[in-house]
C-alpha cells in the first residue's frame, strides 16, 4: 500500500450526529465555517500522477478506452476510461470507490464529459480491472462501467437537468440520453469515425452545458407562447423584468380589470414571440411547458477545439421532433442517419462542421436528405451574415429548374 | 424500509434495457435497498412528466445557507400529494477539486453524508463542474453545510448573479501538451475570490475556465465568460527520428484514434503537410521542418504526431473573454484579450486583469447581462480601452468593412467645438 497523500479527515468515520452538535438554529453563525473552497487538487492524484506532473511525454491509445502516457522519468500510466450516465446514487459512486481500492489505491477521476478514468501502473492490473469492469451490470442489462469514449468514437453525451429537476425544460435528459446512447453504443467503444463526435444535448435554449458548440446537439424547444396569469403576476413577477426578459421585445406592460380593480400585468404580442422561455424564467406567472407543442431541434456542426479550423457554433437543421417517452424513436434515428452519413463520406480528421463547410450546406441537406426548411434561415439581428452573397453554390436536387 | 411506495413506472422501466448504464436501474435498486421513498418519488414523478411531456417541478425557490447567497437550487414539486418524498427537492453544488481526481476515502464519506440527508442521488458532475448532490429538504441545508465543511473540508460551489465554480482540463496532471498548470490555477483562483463565489455581487453570473492547450478539452472558449488556454510562443519541438516511425509506419497517427477503420497507410503530406491551416510545414522525404513564425498553433501536426511533435517550452496562456449561450442577445464564443500571458504562481498578472474588468462590468454592466453582452454594447475598442489593454491585430478575425467609425474628441486637432460663424466667414451660405 502506498503512502497516503489525502488529508487524514477522510480516514475519520463520518458522524451524522456532529452537524446538530455544532449547528445553533439560534447562533446561526456560531461554529460555522466559510470560505475553504474546495479539497486541494493534488492530495487526489494517484503516486504515478503526482511523480509525474508535467513530465509526460507522449501518449497512445492502446484499444477504445483504453490510453497509455509514458513520462520523461521511463514511468507509464494505463488509463481505463469508462461511461457513466451521470445522474448516479450514492451506490454507484461506492460501487466505483471498491473498483478503485482493489486495482489504483483507491484513485479515479472524472472527465469533462462525465466519463470516469481509473490508473493502474501494470499490463496485468489493467487487464483484471478491464474484466472486472467488462462484468458489472445492472439487474436490466445494461452496463454500469461500459469502456469507451476515446479516440474517433461517440464519447458520453454532456446534459443537463430534464425532467429530473428543471422547471423550465422543453425535453427530458436523461431519458433521451440513455435512448440515444443505446442505439450509438457501438460507437462508443470503436474507433471508426473520421473524427470525434461531441453529442451534448440541452432541455431548453438556455443551454446549460455545450449545445451551442457540439458536432450533433439536441436542443429541447417551444412552439407556444407563455400563459399570463393576470390574477398572479403581480405577487409573484418583477413585471419590467419579464419586460426585458424578451430578446425581441414582445412583452409590453398592461393593465386588466379582475373583478373590479385594475391589475397590472403583461400581454405578449404573440406574433413577435418565438417561445425562447426566458420570459418564464424571471417569471412564474408566464409558463409555457405544453405536451403537443414541445419538442426537439437538432442542430450540428459545432466545435471548440482550434484544430484545423477555429472553433464553431453548431447550425440548426431539424426544427422540430416530436417528444416520444421513454425512447424518442424520431430523435434517436436521425441522430443515427446524421452520424452514417458522415461516417460514410467524411474524410479523415474532418469534424462533422470541417466537412460540411468543405461540401456546402446544400450538397449536406441533399446528403442527409433532410428536408428543408424556412425555420433553418435565420432571421435574427445579424441574420444577413448567413445568407448566401455569392454565386458559389452547388446545383443539388433542391433547385427546381423550370 | 417495508412501507416504501413503489409508483407504476412502465415507460421509465424501459429504460432498464439497453447497453448504456441505466440511470433508472441505479436509482430504482438504490431506493429500494436504502429505503429512500425519495428515489421512488423521483421516478413516479417522472414517469408521469413521460406521461404529460412536461415537468412537474414549480417555478424557482429560494433556500441557502447563512453567511452564502447561493450554492443551493431550491426545487419544489408541483406533485407534492402524489409525491411527498420530493416535496422539496434542493440541489446542493459542491465545489469540485480541481480536474476531479478523487481518493475513495473522500468519496465514501461524502456519500455517507448524502445518504444521511439527502436522496442518494447525485451528478458527477455539473456541467460546470460541481458535484451536485440532488434533492434534500430545506431543514437538511445547514445540516449538510456543516457537514461538509467540518467533517469533509469542503465547500459549496456557485450559482446566482456571481463568479461561478472554475474548472480545468486534467492538464499537466497527465497530458504532454499542456502548456500552463491548469489545476494550480483554477484552485489559486478559486481561493483567492472564494467572496465572489459565495456572495452575489455581479451584474449576472460569470464564469472561469482553464485549458491546458488549444485542443480546450474543458470547452473554455464556448463555456467560460474568462477563457484561459494554454498557448507557447516558440518552436514546436522535433523529434525527426520519431517523425521518420510514423512515415515508416511503425507508430500509429494520433495515437491510434483513427484504428477501427482502415484509413490506408500513413501519408503525411495528405494527413500534416495538407492540413495544416497556414500551409507553414514540409516534408521532404527524410525531414520534416515547420516554419514556426507562420504556426498558428492549432495542434493538428501534434495531436497526429505526439511522439515527433510536442509543443515549444516558453509557455502561457492566451486570455480570450466574453462566452455565452444564446439568452439574451445570442450565444457568443470567447474573444481574444490578450494573445500571450505568462502565468505563474501566484498569477497576479491575470488577477489584476480580471480585477479591472469586474470593476468596469460591476459598475457598468446592466441587470443580468453578460460580459459578453458588455462587449457587444460597448464595443470591443471601448472595452479594451477601458481594461487598459492596447488594440493589436490578433483581436480581430478581420477588419471592419462599414465606415462608422468613432474618434473620440481629443483625437481630432482643434477639437468639436466650432463657430458656424467662422465656417461661414470661409464658405458663404
Amino acid at each position: 500500500m502506498s503512502e497516503k497523500t489525502y488529508d487524514p479527515i477522510y480516514d475519520q468515520p463520518y458522524d451524522p450526529t456532529l452537524a446538530e452538535k455544532l449547528y445553533n438554529p439560534k447562533k446561526p453563525m456560531e461554529n460555522r465555517i466559510t470560505d475553504i473552497g474546495p479539497p486541494k487538487y493534488d492530495q487526489f492524484f494517484p503516486p504515478v500522477i503526482k511523480k509525474n506532473y508535467g513530465k509526460w511525454v507522449s501518449h497512445e491509445i492502446l484499444e477504445p478506452g483504453v490510453l497509455k502516457y509514458k513520462s520523461e522519468t521511463g514511468d507509464v500510466v494505463y488509463v481505463v476510461r469508462c461511461g457513466t450516465p451521470r445522474l448516479i446514487t450514492t451506490d454507484y459512486i461506492r460501487e466505483i470507490c471498491d473498483i478503485a481500492d482493489k486495482y489504483c489505491d483507491g484513485y479515479v477521476r472524472w472527465t469533462t464529459r462525465n466519463n470516469i478514468e481509473f490508473h493502474v501502473t501494470d499490463e496485468e492490473t489493467l487487464r483484471a480491472l478491464m474484466d472486472d469492469l467488462k462484468g458489472r451490470k445492472h439487474p436490466g442489462g445494461s452496463y454500469k462501467f461500459p469502456i469507451g469514449g476515446t479516440g474517433a468514437s461517440v464519447t458520453n453525451i454532456v446534459h443537463t437537468q430534464g425532467w429530473v429537476h428543471c422547471h423550465t425544460p422543453a425535453t427530458d435528459a436523461s431519458g433521451v440520453v440513455k435512448a440515444v446512447m443505446d442505439d450509438l453504443f457501438e460507437y462508443f467503444g470503436s474507433h471508426r469515425l473520421p473524427a470525434q463526435v461531441r453529442i451534448a444535448l440541452a432541455c431548453c435554449l438556455n443551454m446549460c452545458g455545450a449545445v451551442h458548440c457540439s458536432d450533433i446537439a439536441i436542443l429541447g424547444i417551444h412552439r407556444k407562447p407563455p400563459l399570463v396569469e393576470d390574477d398572479r403576476i403581480t405577487g409573484v413577477c418583477e413585471i419590467p423584468l419579464a419586460i426585458a426578459a424578451c430578446p425581441l421585445g414582445a412583452i409590453k406592460p398592461a393593465t386588466v380589470e379582475i373583478e373590479g380593480k385594475k391589475i397590472k400585468t403583461v400581454r405578449v404580442n404573440e406574433k413577435r414571440c418565438m417561445f425562447c422561455g426566458n420570459c418564464y424564467t424571471m417569471c412564474p406567472a408566464m409558463p409555457l411547458a405544453d405536451g403537443e407543442g414541445d419538442g426537439i431541434a437538432i442542430l450540428v456542426g459545432g466545435k471548440v477545439s482550434n484544430r484545423i479550423s477555429a472553433p464553431k457554433f453548431s447550425k440548426l437543421v431539424i426544427p422540430y421532433l416530436p417528444n416520444e417517452p421513454p425512447r424518442w424513436p424520431s430523435v434517436v434515428k436521425a441522430i443515427r442517419h446524421i452520424l452514417e452519413v458522415y461516417e460514410k463520406h467524411a474524410r479523415k480528421y474532418e469534424r462533422i462542421g470541417d466537412w460540411i463547410e468543405r461540401i456546402g450546406w446544400e450538397k449536406w441537406f441533399e446528403l442527409t436528405e433532410i428536408p428543408f426548411t424556412e425555420k433553418s434561415i435565420d432571421d435574427y439581428r445579424l441574420a444577413y451574415d448567413t445568407y448566401r452573397t455569392s454565386t458559389h453554390f452547388k446545383f443539388t436536387n433542391h433547385v427546381a429548374v423550370k | 424500509m417495508a412501507d416504501i411506495k413503489k409508483h407504476d413506472t412502465p415507460m421509465c422501466d424501459e429504460l432498464k434495457s439497453g447497453p448504456w448504464p441505466s440511470f433508472v436501474d441505479d436509482i430504482e435498486n438504490y431506493g429500494l435497498a436504502k429505503g429512500k421513498q425519495a428515489c421512488m418519488d423521483l421516478l413516479g414523478q417522472l414517469e408521469l412528466s413521460f406521461k404529460n411531456k412536461e415537468t412537474h417541478w414549480k417555478h424557482g425557490g429560494i433556500v441557502g445557507v447563512f453567511g452564502y447567497g447561493g450554492g443551493v437550487i431550491g426545487r419544489y414539486s408541483d406533485q407534492q400529494e402524489k409525491f411527498p418524498a420530493i416535496w422539496a427537492f434542493h440541489t446542493v453544488r459542491v465545489n469540485q477539486p480541481a480536474s476531479k481526481f478523487y481518493h475513495s476515502a473522500a468519496l465514501r464519506k461524502l456519500c455517507d453524508v448524502w445518504d444521511h440527508r439527502g436522496s442518494g442521488m447525485t451528478n458527477f458532475h455539473g456541467s460546470t463542474g460541481d458535484m451536485v448532490l440532488l434533492g434534500t429538504t430545506t431543514e437538511q441545508l445547514e445540516p449538510i453545510f456543516f457537514d461538509l465543511t467540518h467533517q469533509l473540508k469542503m465547500d459549496l460551489g456557485g450559482s446566482g448573479s456571481n463568479l461561478r465554480t472554475p474548472s480545468c482540463c486534467v492538464g499537466k496532471a497527465r497530458c504532454e501538451w499542456s502548456c500552463i498548470d491548469t489545476q494550480e490555477l483554477c484552485y489559486d483562483l478559486t481561493m483567492t475570490y472564494q467572496d465572489e463565489l459565495h456572495r452575489p455581487a455581479f451584474p449576472y453570473k460569470f464564469k472561469f475556465k482553464f485549458s491546458g492547450c488549444p485542443n480546450d478539452c474543458v470547452a473554455a472558449i464556448a463555456r467560460a465568460d474568462l477563457s484561459v488556454i494554454g498557448t507557447w510562443i516558440d518552436d514546436i519541438r522535433i523529434d525527426q527520428e520519431a517523425v521518420k516511425a510514423y512515415v515508416g509506419g511503425e507508430l500509429k497517427p494520433n495515437a491510434g484514434a483513427h484504428a477501427g477503420r482502415d484509413w490506408g497507410a500513413f501519408d503525411i503530406q495528405k494527413e500534416v503537410i495538407d492540413l495544416c491551416p497556414t500551409q507553414c510545414m514540409s516534408w521532404d522525404g527524410n525531414k520534416l521542418s515547420i516554419n514556426n513564425k507562420e504556426c498558428n498553433r492549432c495542434m493538428h501536426c501534434i495531436n497526429v504526431m505526439p511522439e515527433a511533435l510536442r509543443p515549444g517550452t516558453d509557455t502561457g496562456a492566451t486570455i480570450l473573454m466574453g462566452a455565452k449561450a444564446p439568452i439574451l442577445e445570442g450565444a457568443q464564443l470567447s474573444t481574444v484579450i490578450v494573445p500571450f500571458m505568462r502565468l505563474e504562481p501566484p498569477f497576479d498578472n491575470l488577477k489584476e486583469l480580471i480585477e479591472k474588468v469586474w470593476d468596469l462590468w460591476m459598475e457598468n454592466g446592466k441587470n443580468r447581462e453578460r460580459l459578453g453582452e458588455l462587449i457587444q454594447r460597448f464595443s470591443l475598442s471601448e472595452f479594451i480601452r477601458h481594461i487598459e489593454v492596447d488594440p493589436i491585430p490578433q483581436m480581430i478575425r478581420e477588419p471592419r468593412a462599414n465606415p462608422y467609425v468613432f474618434w473620440r474628441e481629443e483625437e481630432v486637432p482643434g477639437g468639436w467645438k466650432r463657430d458656424v460663424a467662422e465656417f461661414r466667414k470661409r464658405h458663404p451660405a
